[in-house]
């Protein structure tokens, strides 16, 4: 749902390396590492501290990189929420 | 434990105690230019022992113990005590050790800097590897290759280079018979044979050297070199490492720097001398 708030990670919990195409992120509560591609990472950058919803980030992004504001994007960013969810890496709020 | 050695390969202390003679003999002749370092307690202990009493002249089978054990590993029999004490060695390292990150590799040096090789069983590593210690590089190990978290140095642990099938050959033609073990025919990994390493590479076991370039070899096909992006060398690498997960965030950042600061490349071989070719070629254009 895109109306989900979601929550990111405390930033002192992961450990985030570039590496080419793919990002690793260690969790450091959960000793796992992560390889995520893009837009994982920047979605967990630009949610900061603060709880947010899948429209809301969309709107974001769409603000950063000058994007129209297509319809789907607040469902895609939704569904990558979810997954970054299933990860452990963000959390409903 | 009737019979024991103490042998140190590179940064690692074994102890080693069986239930018969025949196995510790032939270690202690595998290892015997192995400088020992009896001061310092052992790091990993291995057992072989026999599972009954009688056993041990009875059609005499070889379990596998230490400080680590796995629960469904088969016994050897007693021919293969020599496999059986370095198939220990290994298991102890690969599930214990804890202060370096142990990669499944092996590793050639040359001017203080490290060639690291990491594929699967029948990548030809092994044996790229010691055909590699036979000229101008240094072998630093045929198996694995231990990467110091806090330098990012690449460590050496040459123990007796394992020889598999049709390697014996190439091999045994090259080398003074001397440095070759017993042939053991029929093992569960076909047919084996050890070759001990060069004297200078034993001397110079305890030298680091720091990561230059990265291969992850394929035997078979035609031959082809492909450059590897930074996530699938630390991918595959994970996959590599014995005790990636068991070292935490040491682990992650030692991995990430070294896929970070070390070329890193694919390659194909259909035989020996065109692997060592390609090696060689990478070696004077990207190694760092």
């Amino acid at each position: 749902m895109a109306d989900t708030r979601y929550r990111a990670a405390p930033a002192e919990a992961l450990r985030i390396e570039a590496l080419g195409e793919l990002t690793a992120i260690f969790d450091r509560r959960s000793m796992q590492t992560h390889l995520v591609v893009a837009p994982m990472p920047e979605l967990l950058a630009m949610m900061g501290d603060a709880p947010c919803s899948a429209e809301a980030l969309a709107a974001r992004l769409a603000e950063q990189f000058d994007l129209d504001g297509e319809g789907d994007a607040a469902a895609i960013v939704a569904e990558r929420l979810a997954e970054l969810a299933a990860l452990g890496l963000v959390a409903r709020a | 434990m009737r019979h024991h050695a103490r042998i140190a390969v590179g940064p690692v202390q074994f102890r080693i105690g069986s239930d018969w003679a025949a196995p510790v003999a032939a270690l202690r002749q595998l290892y015997a230019g192995y400088p020992p370092d009896d001061a310092r307690p052992a790091d990993a202990t291995v057992r072989l022992f026999a599972a009954r009493p009688w056993r041990r002249v009875l059609r005499p089978a070889v379990h596998i113990g230490g400080d680590f054990v796995v629960p469904d590993a088969l016994p050897l029999p007693l021919s293969m005590g020599l496999l059986a004490a370095e198939m220990g060695m290994n298991l102890q390292v690969a599930l214990g050790w804890r202060r370096h990150m142990l990669l499944h590799a092996s590793a050639v040096a040359r001017g203080g800097r490290a060639l690291i090789m990491s594929g699967e069983s029948g990548s030809g590593k092994s044996t790229l590897a010691a055909l590699l210690g036979e000229g101008d590089w240094r072998l630093m190990g045929d198996e694995f290759t231990l990467i110091d978290p806090a330098s990012g140095d690449a460590l050496a642990f040459p123990r007796a280079v394992s020889l598999k099938n049709e390697a014996i050959g190439e091999m045994a033609a090259r080398v003074d018979a001397a440095r070759l073990g017993p042939l053991m025919a029929g093992t569960p990994k076909g047919d084996i044979r050890h070759l001990i390493p060069r004297a200078d590479a034993i001397a110079a076991m305890h030298e680091p050297a720091r990561p230059a370039l990265l291969i992850f070899p394929r035997f078979g096909g035609v031959p082809a070199i492909e450059p590897m992006g930074e996530g699938e060398a630390f991918v595959r690498l994970t996959e590599a490492s014995t005790n990636y997960v068991a070292l935490g965030e040491a682990g992650f950042a030692a991995l990430t720097r070294l896929v970070r600061e070390t070329p890193a490349f694919g390659v194909s071989y259909p035989d020996s001398a065109s692997g060592i070719a390609l090696v060689e070629q990478l070696w004077a254009e990207a190694a760092r």
